[in-house]
């Protein structure tokens, strides 16, 4: 396929259909993240993308024989490598004789939380995610290095022009919208304080809240959505993420307990957990929200100065 | 009884497909896509291993036995967050060789370092 267009689009309802395929092998939380970022953000960001780098893939002289011999050795390698693979839905498998059980029998005992996966996540295995963490960071960091542009300063006018008759158009998805957007946020919020109970957590509500942000800034224009959330401020939000949820480390560490280990947070441990699985999924959710946040609005003001230069010069 | 595998099968398939369109296409958002796809099945991969028979979503119940292990969803839940925000650094990657090259065409780009020198 020579458009772009189509294949992102296409990638979208894969992402769509592989959420499906988690729900039904009992992946709940997978499902809601692979839901809320392939199917959404994803196709958004790629599409964002494609408006600045051309729509249309170039014929490639190169011939594809030698690359279809390359992954169909590949491939049947690793089918005969599958062949020793315990079977599909075994509860024999290795998989499931090491930490697995303990995480599922006494999880309850020692966190207290009812969604195993969130207990995993945010207690036993706390330091791993924090590190996906930082990972988050380090690559909205990167995104913003690599394409955060001088914004020259440009009149109030133009803007409230530019304003007006953006309200022309697109009117019933405005309206629409608007009152979307404050039952959008309110989900994300309920995701987040939810994910002890069920499926949530830091990271779907990350994506969920900026989500909502996006779908803001693409109906209502990305100059009035700056307005609305300062550039510094939400890259100082995704900082204080970061060390929100190191500083609990901190904090367990200096009274004596180990890196991230919430115990020590209250007098009654169980308590203490609860604390801590609440104040980290918040630190998560801070630095995915304006990650995904930086990352949008860096495309899409990249694309808005390309566009003015492209005005300026056939002026 | 090998039909017990098919699971892998789908993985390896989709991973193929993921690897060709990498090696095969020489745009660079194609490439993205295809590793995204990739990186899809090695997400269906883990899930599948963590799959019980007869077994529920790991979210503690009454009078639930059986529950999948919930050890692969917290990885793989962690991977997709952190896929996308490196796919999106490839992205704003792509856009900066658009800038500086005038082209995101592998042949188009190499084309042009070749000339410099």
């Amino acid at each position: 396929m020579k458009d772009l267009f189509a294949v992102i689009m296409l990638s979208g309802i894969y992402g769509l259909l592989s959420a499906s395929f988690f729900v039904s092998m009992d992946a709940v939380d997978v499902a809601f993240t692979e839901a809320s970022v392939g199917a959404g953000i994803s196709t958004l960001l790629m599409l964002v993308a494609i408006t600045m780098t051309g729509r249309t893939e170039n014929p490639s002289r190169h011939k594809p024989l030698l690359a279809l011999a390359v992954v169909i050795v590949t491939g049947s390698l690793l089918i005969y490598g599958t062949l020793d693979m315990p079977y599909f839905g075994s509860a024999q498998a290795p998989i499931h004789q090491h930490v697995a059980p303990r995480y599922i029998n006494d999880s309850m005992q020692e966190v207290g939380v009812p969604n195993i996966v969130t207990s995993v996540l945010a207690s036993y295995r706390a330091f791993d995610t924090f590190g996906e963490v930082v990972v988050i960071f380090t690559a909205g960091m990167g995104v913003l290095a690599l394409l955060s542009a001088v914004r020259r300063p440009r009149d109030v006018a133009e803007i409230d022009s530019f304003n007006k008759s953006m309200y022309e158009e697109h009117l019933i998805l405005r309206i629409v919208a608007k009152m979307l957007i404050p039952f959008i946020l309110l989900f994300a919020l309920y995701v987040q304080f939810h994910g002890d109970y069920g499926p949530g957590g830091g990271f779907q509500a990350g994506v969920i809240f900026a989500a909502a942000i996006i779908l803001y800034a693409m109906l209502f224009g990305m100059n009035t959505a700056r307005r609305v959330i300062n550039q510094s401020f939400i890259q100082l939000f995704a900082a204080i993420g970061v060390l929100l949820y190191g500083s609990v480390g901190v904090i367990s560490l200096l009274n004596g307990k180990n890196f991230l280990d919430y115990s020590i947070l209250s007098a009654d441990p169980i308590a203490g957990q609860h604390l801590g699985i609440l104040l980290i999924e918040l630190g998560v959710g801070f630095t995915v929200a304006s990650v995904m946040v930086i990352i949008f609005f860096n495309f899409a003001g990249r694309r808005n100065n390309q566009q003015n230069k492209e005005n300026n010069d056939s002026c | 009884m090998l039909m017990g595998l098919y699971n892998y099968w789908i993985v390896v398939v989709l991973m193929m497909v993921g690897f060709y369109i990498v090696i095969a296409h020489g745009n660079l958002i194609k490439k993205i896509v295809g590793l995204s796809i990739f990186q899809t099945s090695v997400f269906i991969f883990y899930i599948s291993m963590a799959k019980v028979e007869g077994g529920t979503a790991p979210i503690l119940a009454e009078g639930i036995r059986q529950y999948s292990n919930p050890l692969p969803h917290v990885l793989i839940l962690t991977a997709i967050v952190v896929g996308i925000a490196t796919t999106a650094l490839g992205l704003a990657l792509a856009v900066r060789i658009k800038e500086a090259y005038g082209s995101i065409e592998e042949e188009d780009i190499q084309k042009k370092d070749n000339l410099d020198c």
